[in-house]
Order: structure tokens, then C-alpha cells, then sequence
């Protein structure tokens, strides 16, 4: 029982802070442009496939350093000749044009690099087990992933509140008027953070290219669950963000373990009934579903989230 | 040999003038013998869809280079369903309107299951313009059960029948004790699980089953939560239907946990799986198949070994459903020959019962149910391998048993309605 | 309404049910009426789903939840009536997806309509999640992962027919796409059509005003979830064939897309926005396998360039013909010709070599294209379509500019003539 705790909850929070990684980016632009990006987990594909293209001549840290790079600078394009020219027609057409961007970034991944996974693999030298646990081993590449999560949670973080950059980029959202006045260019302030928030999403696909899997399907598999994570945590919160991940990674993997229904449940306490209905269902089965049901709740209950400040 | 890329000149004659909806009728078809590929060619799945049409293509090419069918040349016409059913019915309204006989599909038993339906349904309201289905991989049971129709024909072992054939396997081995089950959450892998539990109760009443764990399809990134419940369970061997992404990133999540079982899949062979499983998964995963590419060597084929080289050099990777392609297309060509015409429904009546030789030994079409009965090999991807290795991993196929045809057969329930000889 | 625009008016939808009705004899192939029923399908469905967007202000990711649900329950009825155990002619059978599509949008509605925006979008996307994701659990319903099939030729009609074959559907089909878009058209007639489009324009202003916004928005949202229902039944009758896909993001993605590729702002965008998405879906993958990323370009580029659809086009040249300007813009659209050629020539050379190299056979065997065989390995084809698509660009940039200075003149003449709306 205790094995079983102590693993749902390291893989729990394993697998929440690399939603963190994919959230965090999307809950930024959200935060400072209000455009609620649906291509993030296109972003973050694309990372992958170039951490595998970069890695095959720089080595995993060169494409740890570079991938993220030019996945920002796809980013900043396509901001600064796509989205720039719709932020005029209201907030629906912004999610709109991210929306046909999906289509546009999952095939070109197709056209450049084919419709078979490829061979991302996990560099040799984090390759070894860290540790063992109940005889089941601890990889040494996953605790990378959680230094490199909450390493880009503190510098997200300072970068926002510490520095000049940072309260700029707050100022202009809510007062862009006033901060072009005073001299800034604010449509290149928001090229930049669109940039940053890609580029983020692309680190994370560098991390989890070859801890998963690199292929075409990822983007589609990974795009609505970061949704949920989101706007659990509120839109525009990293605080947020980063709790919601952690929420969402655990229930999700404890979910997995639960191999009883409400009928065995119900039997517990001695009342047969429903078996052979829904209530007869294991409720690991419904493990994927729950973060949705969590979102809608929120969303009726309290529709700025755990820690957002925005009223949607 | 033609391939239907006639892309934009024709989408640019439909928008200025509408008559592109009309499209062509069957005069053409009397010195071709069509068969439509319905499969996906676009989205997530189109890779494997891509290679079918290959497969297909170079079949024949192969058929009409040594003459054709009854004089005719054969060709091949791919239709992209993009994974869905309805637009698979829609293929075959499209595929009915060319004058198409024989249609062919094989990604997905959700398709293949409209289709049966469809094609039933379409050769009762036109009798003139009947079609065959010859399914080729789409493996639910129910296909040669209750959902059995005359004018469909299945290529490959269905789900029941790899059920039997693993299990039997698995009861042989002294020391699997414990057996966990994982599958994906869908009429596929819920009847593996059924199956599975049903079938080794009967044989192995010893065998403890440790887990039976039904998980979203597609869905899950991270199997770790799922390696820990089977690395608890202390299980020996795990069975699982999962295919894709879901076969691949388990066995990578259970090599990072040094979970140390077999695994026996149904699609371990599948193309991009075993470049997706890699390292993680030498000596652990078995599948069961009628065909792999060490099996041409095993058997001193060079005609086999000649063809695999000559496809992977053109098309790489070798698409696993190839041999059952070329046995699908040999056998429509004797029954066709046998014949003697290219009607449907004489076709059908000869290709009930109809024997051929493979290199891989006899195979016969089951009259009774249309599901073909063949030759199946449980394989382990391995070190050991004896000429091929799998998509360039390092780790080949190797064989550790064959089962004869018949005793892969499983009873069917199936009570088709003929159609009165004309 | 003076007698002359009523007259007006009902030339329009008598045109339609002409074209409706002589469709079959200019398009005969079996495949072409399953293409139009199905665009009759998709107009119901687009012009439910402008009742949510265009009309209210209200970006729902969910919609094909009361569209496949509708549909599942017409499938039942069917199998029900093939059992014995109901009696219901097929004709009517799309009013049980109605029902159906009522029914769950009354209940999703109730926890949905509280709140607008993008908190109501993320709630459709959850359900939406929810629903199919359910779809294997509850395989009563959904039949699993194969769906649930019916014969629709159930001997319970009224009129005598068997509705075997597929021109009696695609006329069945045809009526309730009259009937159907028509009760729609009245409904934004009625005072909840108006004042939906009060609470879309201005929240604020609405409640202001003394409208409940969330009545307003729930009353609509359910309404719409009918409509969306009869087409999900009418769907259900063509292809005797639902599946959970049917409920799923994609179906609700496509419709989003069709109904804002029409035009959000104009009662008949929807209307063309389904009739051209559903040929494209059908008809453009048999000619490239780039069916999608032409979908996506497509899509980001209406959005940045022609947010208002097609439809929204078409009437912005409504005022200048009637100012008996419109002669003026004949010219600049003339010269736009040769410029969009080149780039869409172009743009699809690039694209089609792309795929071809990427994806095909055997990439050195040429293509056929605009009546020419194009080798995707050759440096040539390549200078020349890049050359090709970069004149288009220069030369699109190029006219637009005039188009752009044009329309200036001609919105200056109108608003001299006093009759710019």
C-alpha cells in the first residue's frame, strides 16, 4: 500500500511538472497578451523535432540550448506577420487564428521530417538509474526533468517580477497606451513575449521529445490537458500554473491505481448494487476524463481559477 | 501503372465549372481490373495507410509484369478515409460510382465494420453493382461472427484466433505463474482482456491473474504509473493488444523502471513500433504474426528474401502487412481464374474454400465464415537475430514457434445468407 | 416590410428549393448526391452553430456533442421501430434528434450559459472532452468503438418510399434543410434573436437594460443544440453509421471552421461556408494528400485578411451596387487576377513538390499539375515556383494597395450621395 503510495506520487509529480513545463509558457501569453494560444502544443512539437534534427550534430545540450531558440523565432514570425494583424479584430479572431495555426505547424512537422516517429533518444550521460525504490528504478533523466521544471518556475518568476523587462511587460497589458507613451514599443514588447512563451514551450519539448516519444501525434495528445492545467491554475498565473500542474499530474496518476468502482465500493459497505451498470465500472477507466471535470467545476464554481486575477 | 494525382488541374476545372461532381462511369473498366484501397492517407495514421498503397502497388505491378488476371491488368485506386467510418462509406459510394468491384481496407475494425455493413447494405439495393470487401487487418472478432456477410473476405487471424495461439503458448511455459493484462480502453483490447482471462483460466488454472488494466487509447504519455502497478504485482508476463504509442511508450516506461517481464503483443511488428520501443525492449516482447522478415531466411526463401530487399530499398521500412497483402492479391487472382470472370459473385463462390501455398506454408479461406486460416508464429525482438534487423534498431525478429493452420482456427458462429447462383 | 422586399425575400428561398431540387439532374453520380446531402446536413449544422457564434457572441468548441448525441438517439429510434418495439416514420425521425439535441443542451446549457467569453468556450471544450472520452464506457449507447449502425429502410414512412436509395435521402434531406433553415431565419426575427444579438454586441449594455444575459444565452444555447440535433439525425439516416468521433474536437473544430470561413455577421455565411467546406473535405483529399495544410492556410488566412467570411464579403458590395458604384471596383479586381493566379499557382506548386518529395513513392517520378509534369527533385521547378510565388506576393501587395484606394473613392462617393449605411 505504501509502495504504491510513494510511487503514484513520485510519478505523479513527475508527470506534473512537465505539464508545468508546456503550461507555463501558455499561461504567460495569456497573462500578458490575453491570447489564449491553441498552437502552444504545436510549439512544443516542434521543439522536439528540433532538439532530434539539432542533436544529431550539436549533441542533447546543444539542441538543450538551441531548440528552444529557434522554436522562440518561429514564434516571434509568426507573431509579428500573423498574429500582429489580428489582435485588431478582437480576442475570438486571435484564438481563431491560433486555432487554423494548429493545422499549419502539425503538417509542416509532417512535410520536414516525415509521418514515422523518430529517433530522439535520452543523451548517455543521464541514461543510468538514479536510485531504486521498492526494486523499481528511479531514471536519472526524470530527476533532470524536475530540476529543469523548477529551475524554469524560479527564473520565470524573477525575470517577471524582479526586473525592469518583466514590469514593462505587466504595464503593457493592462495599460498599453500609457507605456507606448512613455517610449516603449509595445507591439514588439508583445512580439518578444510570444517569442518567450513559445520558446518555453519548445524548451518543453526538448525535455519530453525523447522521454516520450517524438512524433507527429504529440502536439494532438498533449494540447487539451495543458488547456486544463491552465485554467485550473488561472489564466495568467504562474503561481497558479505551477499548482495546478502538480494537481493535475497527481490525480491523474492516482486515478490509474484506482482498480475499484463505486459498486465495489458500495459492496464495501455492503450494499450490492449497480455491478452491472456504469457504477460497476473501474474507476481508473475515467482517470483521463477527471481533469476535464475538474476544469468545468471550476469554471462554474469559481471561473478565475485557483490563483488567476483575471475575471474572464 | 497510374497513381491518382491529378491534384489541382481538376479542382480548378470543378470551380469554374461545376460538372466536376460528376465523375467518370465504368467504361473504362473492362480492360483493368480496379480494386479500391480505402485506408488513411492523411492524419495520424496515413504513414501506415501510405505503405499499404505501396504494398499494394508493387504487388501489382508484380501480377501484371507476369501477365495480369484473365488477361487484364490490375490496378490499384487509393481512397483516403482519413480514419473515419462515414467517410469510408462515402469512399465506397465513390468507389461504386468508378464501376469498383473489389474494394480493400484494413486500418482500423471501427472501418472495417461500416464498411461490412455498408457493402451488404449497398448489394442489396443494387444488385447490378455488387462490390467484395476483402478486409485485410481489421481483426475484431465480430467481422466472422455475428456481424458475417457473404461478400466479405478476411486476410488476416482475427483477435480470437491470436488469443488461442498466445494462450497456448503461454500454458506451455512452466514458469509463467503470473499473467497482467493491459489494454487499451476500447471493443479491441476489452475483448483481449475478456479473452485473455477466459482462455488461460481454461488452460492454466494455476496461472494467477495479477491485473487487468483497461487505459485510454492514445491518450497516455506516461506509463509509469501503470509499470508500477504491474512491477507490484510481481507479474512474469504481460499480455497487451496495445498498438503505436501505447505499445512503444510502455515498454520504454517499463525498461526505465528495470521491470523485467515478457511482453505479448499483437503489434510489436507494427511499423514505427519497433524504432519506438528500441533498446528497451530486447528479448522482452514477443508478437504473434503470420509473417516477419527473418521468417524468408528460417525458411530458405530467396524469392521472399529478394522481394523484402527489393520493397525496403524502394519504400523503407517494410510494412509488416505485406505478406498478407500478397497473399490477399494471390488468392483474388486464382479465385478469379478459377472462375473464370470477374463477377463478384462468382469470385466470392470460388474464393470460398480456396487453398493456396505461401512460402510460409498452406493457407485456406474458410468457407463458412470467410476468415482465413493460416500459418502464425509467436516471434521475440532480440540480439539473436538471423539476417533482418527491425527499422534499423539493432535488435531483429526472431522466431520461437510456428503454429500450424489449423490449429489456429477457433469455432464461429456465423450464419451468412447466400446469394442464389445465377 | 413593403410587399416588394417580402417578395424579394421569398424569391430567395424559392430559389433555393429549385437548386435543391435540380441539383440531382446536373450532378447524377451515386457519390455526388451523398456529397450534397451531406452539405444539406452541414448547412443545419453551421447555421445551429451561428445561433451560438455569430448570433450570440458565444465561441463554443463543443457543438458536435448535441449533433453526434442526436444522432445516436435517431439510430436507436430506428433500431427500435426495425425491432417492432416503436412506431415512428423515418421522415420524422430527425425531430428525435432534435429532441435529443434539446435535451442535452438544456442540461449542458443549464451549467454552461452562466458565464460568457472564454469561460464559456473552455466549459463546451471540457464537455466536449468529457463526452467522447465517456463513449467507450458506455458502450450501450455509444456501441463502442465500431458505433451503432440501423437500417433506415424501416417500412415506417409516410410517404411510399423505401428510403434505400440515396436520391430519396438527399431529397428527405433537402426538405428539412428548407424547413429547418427557415425556422432558423425566423427565429432571429423574434425578440430572444434580438435581443442575442444585444447581449453578443454588449454584455453590459443588455443587462442595463433589464435582459437576463444568462436566460438569454441559455434559451439560444439549447435552442441551437436542436438544430443541431435534426442534423445530427439527418446524418445518422445517410450513413446508418455513428461513431464517438462524431462527438468528438474534430467534428466540432469542422464546423467552427465552416461556419467562419462562411461568415459570422450574415445569415447565409453558414450556408456557404458548409457547402464549400464539405466539398473541400471530400473532394480535396482525393486530389492531394496536403488537403490539410491548404485547410489550415486557408483558415489563418481568412482570419487575418477576411475575418468577416465570404458571406461578409459578398455583402459589403450590397451598398455600392445600389449606389450604382460597384462599375468602379471592376478594374482593380480585374488586375487582381493575374497577381492571386501566380501566387496560388505558386504557393501549391511549393506545397504539392513538398509533400511529394516527403511523402511519396518514388520522388523522382514527376507530377501532374496545372496541365504539367513537374519533376519535385529538380532544382528548376523549385527556382521557378519559388519565383512564381514571390511575383505573386510582390505583385499581390502591389494591387491590393489600388483595391484598398479604390474602395476609398467609392466609400467617399457614397457618403456624398448620402446613402453609405
Amino acid at each position: 500500500m505504501l509502495e504504491s503510495f510513494i510511487f503514484s506520487l513520485l510519478n505523479g509529480v513527475l508527470y506534473g511538472m512537465l505539464l508545468f513545463m508546456l503550461a507555463s509558457g501558455l499561461t504567460l501569453i495569456f497573462g500578458m497578451m490575453g491570447v489564449l494560444n491553441f498552437a502552444h502544443a504545436s510549439f512544443y512539437m516542434l521543439g522536439a523535432y528540433c532538439a532530434y534534427s539539432i542533436s544529431q550534430y550539436a549533441g542533447f545540450w546543444g539542441a538543450l540550448v538551441l531548440a528552444p531558440i529557434v522554436v522562440g523565432l518561429v514564434g516571434a514570425l509568426t507573431e509579428r506577420f500573423g498574429l500582429r494583424n489580428v489582435h485588431k479584430h478582437g480576442h475570438v479572431a486571435e484564438l481563431l487564428f491560433t486555432f487554423g495555426l494548429v493545422y499549419v505547424i502539425d503538417e509542416l512537422v509532417v512535410l520536414l521530417w516525415g509521418r514515422v516517429p523518430v529517433d530522439y533518444n535520452i543523451p548517455g550521460i543521464l541514461d543510468f538509474t538514479l536510485f531504486s525504490i521498492y526494486g523499481s528504478d528511479f531514471p536519472a533523466y526524470r530527476g533532470f526533468i524536475l530540476l529543469v521544471a523548477i529551475a524554469m518556475f524560479g527564473a520565470i518568476y524573477v525575470l517577471l517580477v524582479r526586473t525592469r523587462v518583466g514590469m514593462i511587460i505587466r504595464a503593457s497589458l493592462s495599460h498599453p497606451d500609457m507605456v507606448g507613451a512613455l517610449g516603449h514599443n509595445v507591439p514588439r514588447i508583445f512580439t518578444l513575449v510570444f517569442a518567450f512563451g513559445t520558446g518555453l514551450a519548445g524548451l518543453a519539448g526538448v525535455m519530453a521529445g525523447n522521454y516520450f516519444i517524438t512524433e507527429p501525434g504529440m502536439a494532438y495528445a498533449m494540447g487539451p490537458i495543458v488547456f486544463v492545467v491552465v485554467i485550473f491554475g488561472g489564466l495568467g498565473s504562474l503561481g497558479g500554473a505551477f499548482v495546478a500542474s502538480l494537481i493535475i499530474g497527481l490525480v491523474t496518476t492516482f486515478a490509474v491505481g484506482m482498480n475499484y468502482s463505486i459498486a465495489d465500493l458500495l459492496a464495501g459497505m455492503g450494499i450490492t448494487f449497480g455491478q452491472d451498470s456504469v457504477l460497476g465500472v473501474d474507476l481508473s477507466r475515467f482517470g483521463l476524463m477527471l481533469p476535464y471535470l475538474m476544469m468545468v467545476l471550476i469554471l462554474i464554481v469559481r471561473p478565475r481559477g485557483l490563483m488567476g486575477a483575471r475575471e474572464s | 501503372m497510374k497513381y491518382r494525382l491529378h491534384l489541382l488541374t481538376r479542382a480548378a476545372i470543378a470551380l469554374a465549372v461545376s460538372m466536376a461532381f460528376a465523375s467518370t462511369t465504368a467504361l473504362a473498366a473492362k480492360d483493368t481490373i480496379k480494386i479500391g484501397l480505402i485506408d488513411p492517407l492523411s492524419g495520424p495514421f496515413a504513414n501506415i495507410g501510405d505503405l499499404g498503397v505501396k504494398g499494394f502497388t508493387s504487388i501489382a505491378d508484380h501480377i501484371n509484369e507476369e501477365g495480369g488476371i484473365l488477361g487484364k491488368e490490375v490496378e490499384i485506386v487509393p481512397f483516403d478515409n482519413k480514419g473515419s467510418a462515414q467517410e469510408s462509406l462515402q469512399n465506397l459510394q465513390e468507389a461504386a460510382d468508378e464501376g469498383i468491384q473489389y474494394i480493400t481496407q484494413g486500418l482500423g475494425s471501427n472501418v472495417g465494420n461500416a464498411l461490412v455493413d455498408g457493402v451488404e447494405k449497398h448489394n442489396r439495393r443494387n444488385p447490378d453493382k455488387r462490390i467484395i470487401y476483402l478486409n485485410f487487418a481489421a481483426v475484431d472478432p465480430a467481422l466472422t461472427n455475428e456481424k458475417c456477410s457473404f461478400w466479405h473476405f478476411r486476410f488476416d487471424a482475427n483477435s480470437a484466433m491470436k488469443m488461442k495461439v498466445i494462450t497456448d503458448y503461454m500454458a506451455d511455459q512452466e514458469q509463467i505463474k503470473k499473467v497482467f493484462l493491459i489494454n487499451q480502453d476500447y471493443s479491441h483490447g476489452q475483448f483481449i482482456s475478456k479473452a485473455g482471462k477466459e482462455l488461460l483460466a481454461e488452460k492454466r488454472p494455476d496461472i494467477e491473474i495479477v491485473g487487468d488494466v483497461l487505459h485510454p487509447l492514445g491518450k497516455v504519455k506516461d506509463f509509469s504509473p501503470y509499470i508500477s502497478q504491474i512491477k507490484s504485482s510481481g507479474a512474469d508476463a504481460v499480455i497487451t493488444g496495445n498498438w503505436g504509442n501505447d505499445l512503444a511508450l510502455l515498454v520504454k516506461a517499463g525498461a526505465q523502471a528495470g521491470l523485467d517481464v515478457n511482453y505479448y503483443t499483437y503489434y510489436g511488428s507494427l511499423v514505427g513500433t519497433p524504432r519506438g520501443i528500441g533498446e528497451a525492449g530486447k528479448g522482452k516482447v514477443k508478437t504473434i504474426t503470420e509473417y516477419q522478415e527473418n521468417l524468408a531466411v528460417t525458411k530458405n526463401l530467396s524469392d521472399l528474401q529478394e522481394f523484402q530487399e527489393n520493397f525496403e530499398e524502394k519504400y523503407a521500412p517494410l510494412e509488416f502487412n505485406v505478406l498478407r497483402t500478397k497473399t490477399e492479391m494471390e488468392m483474388l487472382a486464382k479465385a478469379m481464374e478459377k472462375a473464370g470472370t470477374t463477377d463478384p459473385l462468382e469470385v466470392a463462390y470460388a474464393m470460398e474454400g480456396m487453398t493456396l501455398e505461401t512460402g510460409l506454408g498452406k493457407v485456406t479461406m474458410r468457407a463458412k465464415d470467410h476468415q482465413m486460416l493460416q500459418p502464425l508464429f509467436i516471434s521475440t525482438l532480440s540480439e539473436d537475430y538471423e539476417k533482418y534487423d527491425a527499422e534499423g534498431t539493432g535488435l531483429g525478429w526472431k522466431t520461437n514457434i510456428e503454429i500450424p493452420a489449423d490449429e489456429t482456427a477457433v469455432p464461429s458462429s456465423c450464419d451468412m445468407e447466400r446469394p442464389p447462383r445465377s | 416590410m413593403s410587399s416588394n422586399a417580402l417578395l424579394r425575400q421569398m424569391a430567395v428561398w424559392i430559389t433555393a428549393i429549385i437548386v435543391i431540387v435540380m441539383m440531382p439532374y446536373v450532378f447524377t453520380s451515386g457519390s455526388s448526391i451523398s456529397m450534397m446531402s451531406q452539405m444539406g446536413i452541414f448547412i443545419i449544422f453551421a447555421l445551429s452553430y451561428n445561433m451560438l457564434l455569430g448570433e450570440a457572441g458565444m465561441l463554443s468548441f463543443g457543438h458536435a456533442v448535441y449533433f453526434g448525441l442526436g444522432g445516436y438517439l435517431t439510430l436507436h429510434a430506428i433500431n427500435a421501430v426495425n425491432d417492432g418495439t416503436l412506431w415512428f416514420p423515418l421522415e420524422l425521425m430527425p425531430l428525435v434528434g432534435g429532441a435529443g439535441g434539446l435535451f442535452f443542451g438544456i442540461v449542458f446549457g443549464s451549467v454552461s450559459t452562466r458565464r460568457g467569453g472564454v469561460t464559456f468556450a473552455m466549459i463546451t471544450l471540457g464537455i466536449g472532452v468529457m463526452v467522447e472520452s465517456s463513449a467507450p464506457i458506455f458502450t450501450d449507447f455509444f456501441g463502442g468503438e465500431s458505433g451503432v449502425t440501423a437500417n433506415r429502410v424501416t417500412d415506417a414512412t409516410l410517404l411510399p418510399f423505401s428510403y434505400g436509395p440515396t436520391i430519396q435521402v438527399y431529397y428527405l434531406i433537402g426538405v428539412w434543410t428548407v424547413i429547418a433553415a427557415f425556422a432558423m431565419y425566423l427565429l432571429t426575427r423574434t425578440p430572444l434573436g434580438r435581443i442575442s444579438n444585444a447581449v453578443r454586441d454588449n454584455p453590459e449594455r443588455a443587462q442595463f437594460v433589464g435582459y437576463n444575459t444568462t436566460m438569454t444565452r441559455f434559451f439560444q444555447f439549447s435552442l441551437s443544440g436542436f438544430f443541431a440535433g435534426i442534423a445530427g439525425g439527418l446524418f445518422a439516416i445517410l450513413f446508418e453509421i455513428m461513431t464517438a468521433a462524431n462527438v468528438g474536437l474534430i467534428q466540432s473544430g469542422s464546423v467552427l471552421l465552416m461556419t467562419f470561413i462562411g461568415g459570422l455577421g450574415v445569415f447565409f455565411g453558414p450556408i456557404i461556408g458548409a457547402v464549400l467546406v464539405t466539398y473541400m473535405q471530400i473532394a480535396l483529399s482525393g486530389f492531394s494528400d496536403g488537403w490539410i495544410l491548404y485547410f489550415g492556410l486557408l483558415f489563418v488566412l481568412m482570419v487575418m485578411f477576411v475575418p468577416q467570411g465570404i458571406a461578409g464579403v459578398i455583402v459589403q458590395h450590397f451598398a455600392p451596387w445600389r449606389a450604382g458604384l460597384l462599375h468602379r471596383m471592376i478594374v482593380p479586381y480585374t488586375l487582381a487576377v493575374v497577381p492571386a493566379l501566380l501566387t496560388f499557382v505558386g504557393l501549391v506548386a511549393i506545397i504539392e513538390m513538398g509533400y511529394h518529395l516527403s511523402l511519396s513513392y518514388d520522388p523522382s517520378q514527376p507530377i501532374d499539375l496545372f496541365y504539367m509534369e513537374i519533376t519535385a527533385t529538380s532544382y528548376g521547378s523549385w527556382a521557378v515556383a519559388l519565383l512564381v510565388f514571390g511575383a505573386g506576393i510582390a505583385s499581390v501587395k502591389w494591387v491590393t494597395q489600388r483595391i484598398g484606394s479604390r474602395w476609398g473613392d467609392v466609400n467617399q462617393a457614397m457618403d456624398a450621395q448620402g446613402r453609405r449605411q
